[in-house]
């Protein structure tokens, strides 16, 4: 399976991407943002990080690289792209996923583990996981996905979100919701469910001696289904 | 501008340096080679109250690269690698603007880092603030803490350990001190002496803007009513150019064509420029219309002392430009080339066609002021006698309840959850632990890294104080498994030309010097600041130590909490009971004299060195030192983070259940093995001549002392994590 990471000025998970992909099996390349063409890939990933400083709203001047119509043009013909915190917001900011995501509620950046219930597995991203539940890590300033009442209510009947904020046994409530969004979503999908953004990072959590280990469950399980 | 000794004065020098200036010129300096002046001789840059002590400091060791006088220190940590480290205050800064002030503490220490070729992996910072109540401190706090999060989330450079402490002392002065750890390949590890005539002088990074000016003249001044007025002279960070800058940096330097390369950190290009020629021993010149600005109309006295942050100044090979500038281009990053290096010795600066600045490096730098400042010999205080009945009505439980949720013992969840600290991957041990830990990228190795600092210790006998936090330090690394290398100090204190504040600062370094000898964990990097005072008011001293040791096989890293029902707890070290100094004495008693715990170094060395033998025989389950609170602080705080109890049984001693369990007698440790180890363990202690004592069993969720009180650990949670956070969002 061939990967491609995407690197804009100021990302910076993009190795740990990088390596978490290696890890599971993919053959992954990273490509610069000025580049015209992607390479031939099976998923590309928008990663974490702070693409040109995020002082313009989180996102929107990386949603306009140059690599980024070609990312749209993949993502539009089918293709997987997945979008991690900061790739969450470049992917909201394309137009991709519904939605936009707004500074956390209680004004503080958050860097903790936090639980996510799995909504929807008929998706080549969490077909196949076992758990219902995953422990993931977030660490972000701006995670706090809001929506129109009718967008709402198109992404909830086209089952368009991926991952919602909950406790340990799944439970969805606002007190386990650490940046006020709505809904407690973590995750979204575009209507087609190729494109993924969400704000958890499954990256640092791939080795017993990091925060978890549910981050390699979902590569595995990401790499399987793209067989 | 006509230059006469007012204006010198004007610029905080004396108005006998400013007759040494006029001697080593031969002439009057003009207004920008006075600040230029200005700039060198300040007490930030030239260190002339300091260097005369500083000399003092064990440097030298087998794992030691490279120690103080380059922009950080290098440590051995085998097979090739290197660990690069510094830590570094930005206190006045921090107080006159919190935000900007943390954050480009936190982007000048990352620089002095990636300066010589390291990436850096890790952060960490000591920040000290007024007492709660004080009117500033809730929105300082709240700034610094944005501001070291904003910067360092920003760089993807995980912050993974740290200290807050709160006194009245940092009313007016609040403390930031920003740590960095930096990984390199031996055989790749960039310096600053620039070398060869006629080399291109390269500016790199961000523009130059009219911030910062005078920044380091600021820090080398105390505080008056007038501070407002000084913000202009706070930098103002930008981390998106300095992640940047750190690619592109770390792309040109895996070629060949760097000679020498410097950041712009106090006194910007002034001091980069000056230190590049006279560590070289050469001379450069620079066309000043050739620097990057970022405003128009900047003079050449704005260009020489802007501090405007991200920049770097480098020496190449000759021919190697055109490469090096398409990596800068391709980063969107101004590269020009403003001079050269030549065989003059002198800093020769040109300005529309005229020349501005001609003067002799050595007068800048081997001739800069040097003081012998008088200094009071501090006087051991007399041992408080604790009366019975102060304390016959405390409960232990009570004390303790009260001591977990004073602000220098309580929980820093709300601060550290701000900082990103599992970035890049590497980050086995977060923080809330005796020390952050960090792998090595790819190899079993892990780097272990803590900041420690004891004002009280040090405001009560500095010469103990000093001892007391290197040795902290050393046990704070030997407590999650690590070999402890080497140490970075922040010497933060009052005003060097008060005999007190100068007698504080020697005896700190005296005894930081014996610790760090005795305990072999030479200082190899470090930053002075003085001046942390407001009119007559200093603060307590307060050195801080950074450091850091290696893990050689990450697995066997340990950690704090508790880890099961049934395994034993032992004391490591000996109680005798000493109060005085202690949270104790200090919060519950409200006595605040008498001397420090005393440090034996002897001991310390020993227990630490033996405690690191049974983690390689893999006997221990976890692992905390005993700091703050004594031992059933220490030991509630491993019940709280393993969500475990435990059943206590005093020890038969002399002193009594107080003194045993709040006293603050160095060189302790708490231990958790498993029973089926005791035999083994206890033979390894009586061995090394090692006193330990069997403190108790862990249980399910709760503590008890002598089977009599008891208290749920929920419960003790709950007093260690609300402070904070209920201080911080009322």
């Amino acid at each position: 399976m061939k990967s491609s990471v995407i690197t804009f000025p100021g990302s910076n998970c993009d190795r740990d991407m990088d390596v978490a992909l290696k890890k599971f099996g993919f053959k992954n390349k990273m490509v610069w943002h000025a580049d015209a063409e992607l390479p031939k890939s099976d998923l590309v990933v928008l990663p974490g990080g702070f693409s040109y400083g995020d002082y313009l709203r989180c996102g929107s001047m990386a949603s306009k690289s140059k690599i980024m119509q070609s990312v749209i043009n993949f993502a539009s013909s089918g293709g997987m792209v997945l979008g991690i915190c900061n790739g969450f917001q470049i992917l909201v900011e394309t137009g991709l996923v519904p939605g936009v995501l707004l500074r956390n509620k209680y004004l503080e950046f958050i860097c903790k583990n936090v639980f996510v219930k799995i909504n929807d597995k008929k998706n080549k991203y969490f077909k196949n996981v076992d758990n219902e539940v995953l422990e993931f890590h977030i660490a972000h300033n701006e995670g706090n996905y809001f929506c129109t009442n009718d967008q709402l209510k198109e992404i909830e009947d086209n089952n368009q979100i991926a991952i919602n904020y909950c406790d340990k046994n799944g439970k969805i409530e606002d007190q386990f919701n650490p940046n006020g969004s709505i809904k407690n979503i973590a995750g979204i999908f575009n209507r087609e469910k190729n494109v993924l953004g969400m704000m958890p990072h499954p990256e640092r959590m791939i080795d017993t001696s990091l925060s978890g280990e549910d981050g390699s469950l979902f590569f595995k399980n990401l790499i399987n289904n793209l067989k | 501008m006509i230059v006469n000794e007012q204006v010198a004065v004007d610029h905080g020098l004396k108005k006998d340096e400013y007759a040494k200036i006029c001697e080593l010129l031969k002439r009057t300096p003009n207004i920008t080679e006075l600040g230029i002046f200005s700039a060198m001789w300040n007490e930030h840059c030239s260190y002339k109250s300091s260097r005369l002590h500083l000399k003092k400091l064990p440097t030298k060791g087998k794992k030691v690269i490279q120690g103080p006088g380059e922009n950080a220190g290098v440590i051995d940590i085998e097979d090739n690698d290197a660990i690069v480290f510094k830590i570094e205050s930005h206190n006045h800064p921090s107080f006159i603007e919190p935000y900007q002030g943390a954050a480009t503490g936190v982007g000048g220490i990352m620089r002095d880092v990636f300066t010589m070729g390291a990436r850096p992996i890790a952060n960490l910072n000591s920040i000290h603030f007024g007492s709660p109540q004080h009117k500033k401190t809730k929105n300082l706090l709240r700034g610094v803490v944005h501001g070291i999060g904003g910067y360092g989330n920003c760089m993807g450079v995980p912050t993974i350990a740290g200290q807050t402490s709160f006194d009245s002392s940092y009313n007016g002065n609040i403390l930031v001190n920003a740590m960095t750890l930096g990984l390199v390949k031996k055989d790749k590890i960039f310096y600053s002496k620039a070398a060869g005539l006629n080399k291109p002088v390269i500016y790199v990074g961000s523009k130059t803007g009219r911030d910062g000016i005078h920044g380091a003249s600021m820090a080398s001044a105390s505080f008056d009513e007038k501070i407002e007025e000084k913000k202009p002279t706070v930098q103002v960070g930008d981390p998106f150019t300095e992640k940047l800058l750190l690619e592109a940096c770390l792309e040109l330097m895996a070629g060949d064509s760097i000679i020498a390369i410097q950041d712009m950190g106090a006194a910007g290009l002034t001091s980069s420029s000056i230190e590049m020629a006279s560590k070289g021993n050469l001379g450069i010149e620079i066309n000043l219309n050739k620097v990057p600005c970022r405003e128009t109309k900047m003079t050449p006295y704005e260009i020489m002392l802007s501090e405007s942050q991200e920049r770097m100044l480098i020496v190449l090979e000759n021919g190697k430009e055109e490469q090096a500038k398409k990596i800068f281009d391709k980063w969107n990053l101004d590269f020009a080339v403003i001079g050269k290096t030549t065989k003059s010795k002198k800093i020769e600066l040109y300005f529309d066609e005229g020349k501005v600045a001609d003067i002799p490096v050595n007068t800048l730098v081997e001739n800069s002021p040097m003081y012998d400042r008088k200094w009071k010999k501090a006087k051991l205080p007399k041992k408080n006698k604790i009366k019975k009945e102060d304390i016959k009505h405390l409960k232990v439980i009570d004390v303790l309840k009260k001591i977990l949720a004073n602000p220098n013992v309580c929980s820093k969840e709300w601060i550290w959850r701000q900082y990103d600290h599992t970035v890049m991957g590497d980050t086995i041990q977060k923080p809330g632990g005796d020390a952050g830990v960090v792998r090595v990228h790819g190899t079993d190795k892990a780097v272990a890294a803590s900041v420690d600092s004891s004002a009280v210790y040090c405001w009560a006998h500095p010469l103990t104080g000093g001892k007391q936090v290197v040795c902290e330090s050393f046990r704070n690394l030997i407590s999650v498994g690590a070999k402890p290398i080497a140490i970075t100090n922040c010497l933060n204190f009052g005003s060097p030309e008060n005999e007190e504040n100068m007698g504080e600062f020697v005896e700190c370094v005296q005894g930081i010097a014996e610790a760090s000898e005795y305990l072999k964990f030479p200082v190899v990097s470090g930053n002075v600041s003085f001046y942390n005072q407001t009119k007559e008011e200093g603060i307590k001293p307060t050195p801080a130590i950074g450091g850091v040791g290696l893990i050689k096989d990450y697995k066997n890293m340990i950690t704090m909490e508790f880890k099961d029902v049934d395994n034993l707890v032992l004391v490591i070290g000996k109680t005798e009971g000493h109060i005085d100094q202690s949270l104790f004495a200090r919060n519950i008693l409200d006595e605040k004299n008498g001397p420090p715990p005393e440090v034996n170094l002897f001991n310390e060395k020993n227990n630490g060195e033996t405690l690191l033998k049974l983690i390689d025989n893999n006997l221990i389950k976890s692992a905390h030192d005993v700091s703050l609170g004594g031992i059933i602080t220490a030991v509630s705080k491993m019940c709280i983070k393993g969500k475990k109890g435990i059943n206590i049984k005093k020890p038969k001693y002399l002193i009594n259940e107080i003194e045993y369990f709040f006293a603050e007698d160095q060189g302790r440790y708490i231990i958790e093995i498993n029973k089926k180890d005791f035999k083994k363990v206890a033979d390894i202690l009586y061995k090394n001549a090692v006193h330990f004592d069997e403190l108790g069993t862990i249980n399910e969720n709760e503590l008890y002392i002598n089977d009599k009180t008891k208290v749920t650990i929920d419960e003790l949670s709950t007093f260690n994590k609300s402070w904070l956070t209920n201080y911080m969002s009322k």
